[in-house]
């Protein structure tokens, strides 16, 4: 069996040149729902992160019908297909890498249904993040993954990389708040897995296709769980003099039996440059600061905010700080949530990675980091979710400069291997994309990745979907063959 | 890396690598852009603009048709530049795309002739917008408007909607009040020079003298500077850098004086632009010092009133009331508490509705220019602002009064619209 998914198949067009498959889609979709002209289309080529290539189409389909008959055409004309949102992710996970067509789901964005007695909704792939909480709020409800993108992120992207966000340390990530898909597979076909139950019968399909990067199948509904609001929420500020104090409170915390539904660590580098847009009142001169969240009952909460400040004090921590109502809360919030992207104030362009270690190893993997920075010269801020060990060493650089590029690569690719080292993973929460892949060798037996490729090629069988994401490179006889099209990486400017 | 790409930008003023490079792509603008929201194109968010300018700095892409027709579409209504946690100066990455396109794009014969009509020959002096006004107020009294709305002529020419989003001339315009002092009433508080605006002069002049009303009323002497003119807002949103400047250079003699205690406009746009007036002549060796000083006296009426504290009204208004932010007031100068704070001094009672800050696709003269996607816009803000049921829309610009008005006929919603202004004049009076 194993030979039978080896010979995947054929050549995919790079670009959708076929005049009759722009025609069709036009027929499919409506006229004003295709892109083909090369001035368009050059606005698809990026998302969030550093790599770009453009399409040869962009379809914007506003039902599942439209999407299956697409799928139908892309598969009989063998035209790579990748599924787009917001494109603000940061792995190259909606970069169509081969070019081929770009199913934007920006006009699929509705919210099908809100079920308030078993606390679920239906939304369209294309629904933003965070608009479905507003959306439910004055229900006392909302949806609890809340990547730091959420303002613009789409639950479609959500499930296709199963992000993150800091409160996945209480609630888990996105497969854990996702209990049915309506998939269409590449034959056209429109399956659907799961339901509004919590738990799910015979093969966890639903499970499967969270985080499987639009490689299987294009979901179009998605049903997700919808949590209520707790009852009282303690934020804290803990401010510490090094990183070193800080990192070792995480353990500290957790060691005394307190589960915080987040805890995230910013270094006072990345500190000092979020403050000047958010004036959320950070300390300009600590070392590292955690930003500790706790929810529940009110008693509860009272007695761990109290736990908390001791731990932190034991461990050093110069003072720790409770935001006193919700201003204040969301303004620390808001620091942490545009950490990233704030840094554009101080550099042109940044890397971010997305390693994982255990909790334990968060003060061995920090030293590691400030290492490789000076090894190669380099600024490397942290932000990152402490509690789950997910780092965000986010990469200063310059991409006029080729030769600093090629030093966050190296320096890059060293940090994840330390994490692997450790016990840890290349990925938290930002899925593999295009960034990662090569990686994957280095986490898995050559054995496990062809289960894992054998099972994609279940679904996708002839690689129309997202051709050339998750598994290495250098597996392209497993791969699909044909030309490939090297991906640029992003040029001057953005 | 790759050679010295040559640029499809003029030289002069034009978006420049220190600008765009601030840019990190996040996509965190994506949804907090009303044209992104409306047609769910990249070209149509503020990420993809930015992107076009730089592929246009770049020689990738040509500064023509298609790169026209996404920057034109901008509202300019600086939602974006709120949410953007990278510091990118949008609004003036905006502009200089905007005048790159002035310079070197072809419009159409018929755009031309209207474009430097309106732009060169109407706005620019009082006088000549006057005549102006009063041929289209002509055309409404006269009962040329009803017949040719009745006719369903206005339709037939694809009208209707435009000839609906013009305002209503006045019967006496505000050039009238050029030069001319109001006392203060009780105890003199402050002195400030009135700006009357273009536009708000001759559709607007009632809320002139409301304005004028309010502010006497809580012990502010109230000048109308006899030279001032037009503020440069639509030339500069439109690419018109020198024409605004200009303008300002006028406004800056006119109304710099010590004995002002501030410079004060009812139109959020005109105070935005106004505010701008530092940066705009930054290189002007003659004005930019001066430019500096006036920037430090302009305050948007809400502002002035909120920081001078109100008198008690004489009655208390009693309805549930909306507050919109205009995108000039809220995104542009960061002023959102102060019209709140005053309406709910007199009594009102405000809800808030979902989205209040962002754009209701008024924009200027987006509406008529982008008619189409101005009501896509407008349809949806309405969805939003009908949701909290209230009895009275306010808001603080001119520009979003008329579309709040077209928008409640739309969602067949009987709110007044009105400006907050008007409403401290009913508590006063």
């Amino acid at each position: 069996m194993v030979q039978l998914w080896r010979r995947s198949k054929a050549v995919l067009h790079l670009a959708v040149n076929l005049p009759g498959v722009v025609d069709h889609l036009r027929k499919i979709a409506g006229r004003d729902a295709v892109l083909d002209r090369p001035e368009d289309l050059m606005l698809y080529e990026y998302d969030a992160g550093i790599r770009k290539s453009t399409p040869g189409a962009v379809v914007f389909p506003q039902n599942t019908e439209q999407v299956s008959q697409i799928m139908r055409l892309a598969t009989a004309e063998n035209v790579a297909v990748v599924a787009r949102g917001a494109a603000t992710g940061l792995s190259g996970g909606s970069i169509p890498t081969k070019g081929g067509l770009v199913i934007a789901f920006s006009r699929m964005n509705r919210i099908l249904e809100v079920d308030v007695e078993n606390q679920r909704a239906v939304v369209q792939p294309g629904v933003v993040n965070l608009q479905l909480s507003e959306h439910v709020a004055h229900l006392g409800l909302y949806f609890a993954p809340d990547p730091s993108s959420q303002k613009a992120c789409t639950i479609g992207g959500n499930v296709a990389e199963n992000s993150g966000g800091p409160h996945t340390l209480m609630h888990g990530v996105t497969v854990n708040h996702v209990t049915g898909v309506e998939v269409v597979l590449p034959s056209g076909e429109i399956v659907h897995f799961g339901g509004k139950a919590a738990e799910s019968y015979g093969y966890d399909m639903t499970g499967f296709l969270v985080g499987s990067e639009g490689t299987v199948g294009i979901t179009t509904a998605i049903t997700v769980k919808l949590l209520r609001k707790p009852e009282k929420i303690a934020t804290l500020l803990g401010v510490f003099e090094s990183v070193d104090d800080a990192a070792l409170t995480v353990s500290a915390i957790t060691a005394a039996g307190i589960t915080p539904a987040a805890l995230e660590m910013l270094d006072g580098w990345t500190l000092h440059t979020v403050e000047a847009f958010c004036h959320a009142g950070y300390p300009l001169d600590a070392g590292a600061v955690l930003l500790i969240e706790l929810e529940g009952l009110r008693e509860a909460v009272e007695e761990q905010a109290i736990a908390v400040r001791e731990v932190c004090l034991r461990q050093k921590a110069r003072e720790v700080r409770r935001a006193k109502d919700e201003e204040e809360r969301a303004l620390l919030w808001k620091g942490r949530k545009m950490a990233f992207a704030a840094l554009g104030r101080v550099t042109p362009s940044y890397y971010t990675q997305d390693g994982v270690v255990p909790r334990s190893q968060i003060p061995a993997v920090m030293r590691h980091i400030g290492n490789v920075a000076k090894k190669y010269d380099l600024i490397i801020g942290n932000i990152f979710h402490a509690g789950d060990g997910n780092l965000h060493p986010l990469i200063l650089f310059d991409m006029r400069n080729a030769e600093q590029f090629e030093r966050v690569l190296s320096a890059s690719t060293e940090i994840l291997e330390f994490c692997i080292q450790c016990g840890g993973s290349i990925t938290g929460e930002h899925g593999v994309g295009m960034e990662k892949r090569d990686l994957m060798s280095r986490l898995f037996t050559e054995e496990d990745l062809d289960v894992m490729i054998g099972l994609r090629n279940a679904f996708n069988g002839a690689g129309v979907l997202n051709p050339q994401k998750i598994f290495p490179t250098p597996r392209m006889c497993r791969e699909i063959s044909g030309p490939s099209q090297n991906p640029v990486l992003m040029q001057e400017g953005l | 890396m790759a050679e010295k790409p040559v640029s499809n930008f003029s030289s002069g003023e034009k978006p420049t690598w220190d600008l765009y490079s601030k840019c990190v792509h996040c996509g965190l603008c994506l949804d907090q852009c009303p044209t992104y929201r409306a047609l769910g194109t990249e070209m149509d968010s503020p990420r993809g603009r930015i992107y076009q300018m730089v592929l246009v700095d770049q020689g990738r892409l040509a500064l023509s048709d298609s790169f026209v027709t996404h920057i034109d579409r901008c509202l300019g209504c600086m939602n974006c530049q709120t949410a953007c946690p990278s510091g990118v100066p949008y609004g003036s990455l905006l502009e200089r795309a905007r005048s790159q396109i002035e310079e070197n794009y072809p419009r159409s014969w018929l755009q031309r002739q209207v474009r430097s009509h309106f732009y060169g020959k109407v706005l620019p002096s009082f006088g000549s917008l006057a005549r102006n006004a009063r041929l289209v107020r002509f055309y409404q009294r006269s009962g040329l408007q009803s017949l040719a709305r009745g006719s369903g002529l206005l339709k037939l020419l694809g009208v209707a909607d435009l000839d609906a989003l013009s305002p209503r001339m006045e019967s006496e315009f505000s050039f009238a009040d050029l030069g001319r002092v109001y006392p203060a009433e009780g105890t003199q508080r402050g002195r400030v020079a009135l700006l009357i605006g273009c536009i708000g002069s001759v559709a607007f002049a009632e809320l002139n003298r409301a304005t004028i009303r309010v502010l006497t009323r809580n012990g502010i002497e109230v000048h109308i500077p006899k030279s001032q003119s037009c503020c440069g807002a639509l030339h500069l949103h439109a690419g018109y850098l020198e024409q605004s400047r200009t303008m300002a250079r006028h406004n800056i003699d006119a109304m710099l004086k010590p004995e002002f205690d501030a410079i004060v406009t009812n139109a959020a746009g005109c105070g935005s632009t106004m505010k701008e007036y530092a940066a705009l002549l930054e290189h002007d060796a003659e004005y930019a010092e001066r430019a500096q000083q006036f920037v430090v006296k302009v305050r948007d009426i809400s502002e002035y009133l909120a920081q001078v504290g109100l008198v008690e009204p004489a009655r208390k208004l009693k309805a549930r009331v909306t507050y919109q932010d205009p995108c000039h007031l809220a995104h542009a100068q960061g002023i959102r508490s102060a019209p709140r704070q005053l309406l709910k001094f007199i009594g009102a009672e405000v809800v808030e509705s979902p989205r209040a800050d962002s754009c209701c696709g008024s924009a200027g003269v987006y509406n008529v220019t982008q008619n189409e996607i101005s009501m896509k816009i407008l349809d949806e803000k309405m969805e939003d602002i009908a949701s909290v049921m209230p009895e009275i829309v306010a808001t603080a610009n001119v520009g979003c009064m008329l579309q709040l008005s077209v928008g409640a006929k739309r969602k067949g919603l009987n709110s007044r619209v009105v400006h907050v202004v008007e409403l401290l004049d009913e508590a006063y009076y």
